[in-house]
């Protein structure tokens, strides 16, 4: 990058903003065709189905691939570009193979100067890829993500969009070691980890029955309602009025 | 009448066990306010939500009653009710808690709100990056429609009601209602130029409310507990208890439920205040994209109008908080790096604006500015703000010009000297939480 002519232009877009069509490998099958359909018939209007179609193509071949784009295009009656548009769009979509287990770090500011630099700089040492690769192996894939929702629990990482509050740099070692170890790891309020396709296929709308693991909510989640418990703090009593209205109930 | 300093509301079941379930929030009273308001003419419900004075709780404050009202129901085309969870704001932090938590209060609040407006179809659009607040909502709806409270004929009405729960794919501009409109029809999410407005013409051209996950969720506590009741909280023009969101530099960051028009001096003394032997520097009031605030504004009531008085935006509530080993140069480009990221590029202004700023503020944290950078910054500010379709633009000129407003100083000091030697960053980083978490369970564990 350093070495270009000044004169020369030089684009601020890399060439690896478009889908891949070079790598033909795909495990699209009739199942994953005839889950697209079940997809689409959710919807009012067929299209609305392409972003979870994108994360299914996701699920099945660990990118966004070419086979993928033109199932969801023929399926949708929509031109191939139309499909690479929407999926170069969004940074959730893939267009090289992540890992088995996708690692994020937050950089946005507020993680950013409580730690998140200092993470993500760890996870590429320890990981030996940069952002947006994936080790040799498949095991792991690294990004750096804006804000992720979660700022009480900053500096904030994910696993396969799953959440990991409050991070050191011990408990960030000790999860990768975990992760490469194949041992079951837990988000700190969510499932036991799973693996970045199974995600992508619950976010294409196919639940994988984990809802009912990890807890209500995480400790910085409940503060401000442990304050209140100690203070006997709550909100003021409902009027004493009937809870049904007349006729409401049968 | 006396109401206490927070007020539990939409957290109150948050420490009960597997809150999320179906069974637990109806014995929590769940569903009630679903029956009762089926029950009522939909106008009457418009009018019960106009009444309570409730606000939207995505950052606009738009009244949502009214917002209900502008749906003009001699149109043929289908009605939609589109619920916005794809909260992405720096700093904003509360529905994804709230929805892991308690999924049911936002389908028990769609179902009412559907009804109010003539809707049979609702859409909670998710961001993506949350799987496990999707795994919740998911299973919510399927309890819901086992139980009767979705489907056809629910609740033993003629009233016919579907939901779809959609995940996004990454995309902040997909928080701003027409992006997310776009979005949710399979396209690049844009924002569209308005008028029409999406009441108008939204979803597929057809009538549509597009409203915050957290207004929606109170809709149900209105109308089971009534218009007064709801007023009793908050102020006269911002009523309601709300969700402020705490983080960064602070003993004890977390979710504080209590009355619109609480000074964050209230809320960081319940927090236990700025970390141990550090003072506040600034903190942003609702998110990045509202103007930051300084140690003056600690009394400003942090409502709608209070704020606004005080030069900022009460936005979503998100109060991060920076102490003084902080930077602002530093978080004020981090801030910009996100919008550049995040800009969709539909507008020019706001494409090439961020770029152009990432670039100076840069060198302004290297310490290699020009004289007259900071002029600089101010005048593509100026050429950025309110040019755009949407407001992303004016959320990152919001957080540079104050930030230049209230810390000069630090911006000149990038004319020669870098940032991290003003500030050592490695003075920044806070672990607040040294607690136990539950990372590592090995199976040999169990």
């Amino acid at each position: 990058m350093s070495q270009h002519d000044e004169h020369h232009f030089v684009s601020a877009y890399d060439d690896g903003s478009r889908i891949d069509a070079t790598d033909r490998q795909t495990n699209i099958s009739a199942q994953t065709l005839d889950e697209m359909r079940q997809i689409v018939a959710r919807y009012p209007e067929p299209r609305s189905a392409l972003l979870p179609m994108l994360h299914l193509v996701q699920s099945v071949d660990g990118r966004i691939s070419d086979a993928g784009v033109n199932a969801c295009a023929e399926i949708l009656g929509i031109s191939t570009a139309q499909v690479n548009g929407v999926a170069t769009f969004y940074t959730m979509y893939k267009r090289r193979p992540a890992g088995e287990h996708h690692i994020g770090v937050c950089t946005t500011s507020l993680c950013a100067v409580m730690g998140g630099d200092v993470l993500l700089a760890q996870m590429k040492d320890k990981l030996g890829i940069d952002e947006d690769e994936t080790t040799p192996d498949g095991k792991f894939s690294l990004e750096r993500l804006e804000c992720n929702a979660a700022c009480d629990f900053a500096p904030v990482m994910m696993v396969n969009w799953e959440f990991m509050d409050a991070m050191t740099p011990e408990k960030a070692n000790e999860l990768i070691d975990n992760l490469a170890a194949g041992k079951e790891v837990r988000s700190t309020r969510g499932a036991r980890l799973t693996s970045w396709r199974q995600a992508e296929r619950v976010l294409a709308g196919f639940p994988d029955g984990l809802a009912d693991e990890g807890p209500t909510a995480g400790p910085a989640s409940l503060e401000g309602l442990r304050v209140a418990r100690e203070r006997g703090w709550q909100a003021p009593k409902a009027p004493t009025v009937p809870q049904i209205a007349e006729g409401g109930s049968k | 009448m006396n109401v206490d300093i927070l007020t539990p509301s939409l957290t109150e079941s948050w420490d009960q066990p597997e809150a999320w379930k179906l069974a637990n929030y109806e014995a929590r009273g769940g569903y009630q306010a679903a029956r009762k308001a089926l029950a009522m003419a939909p106008t009457d419900v418009i009018t019960l939500v106009k009444d309570s004075g409730l606000r939207g709780r995505g950052g606009a404050g738009f009244p949502t009653g009214v917002k209900w009202s502008f749906i003009p129901q001699t149109n043929p085309k289908p009605k939609y009710l589109v619920i916005n969870c794809d909260e992405s704001e720096p700093g904003t932090c509360k529905d994804i808690p709230m929805l892991m938590a308690t999924p049911h209060t936002l389908v028990e609040g769609i179902i009412i709100s559907c009804f109010a407006v003539n809707a049979h179809n609702a859409f909670i659009y998710v961001r993506g990056e949350v799987l496990h607040v999707i795994r919740r909502l998911q299973q919510a709806v399927a309890e819901a429609y086992q139980a009767g409270y979705l489907g056809k004929g629910i609740l033993d009405t003629g009233y016919d009601l579907d939901i779809v729960v959609h995940a996004g794919a990454g995309a902040y501009i997909c928080g701003e209602e027409t992006a997310l409109l776009d979005s949710l029809e399979g396209r690049r999410g844009q924002p569209r130029l308005r008028p029409p407005f999406p009441a108008v013409a939204g979803l597929y051209a057809s009538p549509t409310v597009v409203n915050n996950a957290e207004s929606i969720a109170s809709v149900p506590s209105i109308v089971a507990n009534g218009a007064d009741w709801y007023k009793s909280m908050g102020t006269e023009k911002s009523a309601g208890p709300t969700i402020y969101s705490l983080s960064g530099h602070i003993t004890r960051p977390g979710q504080y439920e209590a009355p619109l028009g609480t000074t964050f001096r209230t809320l960081l003394d319940l927090a236990g205040g700025i970390r141990a032997g550090h003072q506040l520097k600034f903190f942003t009031p609702g998110g990045s994209s509202t103007p930051i605030l300084t140690p003056d504004h600690l009394d400003v009531p942090l409502d709608y109008e209070g704020v606004a008085a005080a030069g900022s935006i009460l936005g979503t509530k998100a109060l991060q908080t920076y102490d003084e080993t902080v930077s602002v140069v530093r978080t004020t480009l981090r801030y910009t790096e996100f919008y550049k990221h995040e800009s969709c590029g539909k507008c020019t202004p706001c494409r090439e604006g961020s770029w152009w700023l990432v670039q100076t503020l840069r060198n302004l944290e290297a310490g290699r500015g020009s004289e007259g950078d900071v002029d600089k910054l101010l005048d593509v500010c100026d050429n950025v703000s309110m040019k755009s379709f949407c407001t992303l633009a004016d959320g990152f000129v919001a957080n540079i010009t104050s930030s230049i407003k209230y810390f000069r100083d630090e911006f000149e000091a990038g004319y020669h000297t870098p940032a991290w030697e003003l500030f050592p960053y490695e003075k920044s980083i806070y672990f607040p939480y040294e607690r136990e978490t539950l990372i590592v369970n090995e199976v040999a564990d169990k």
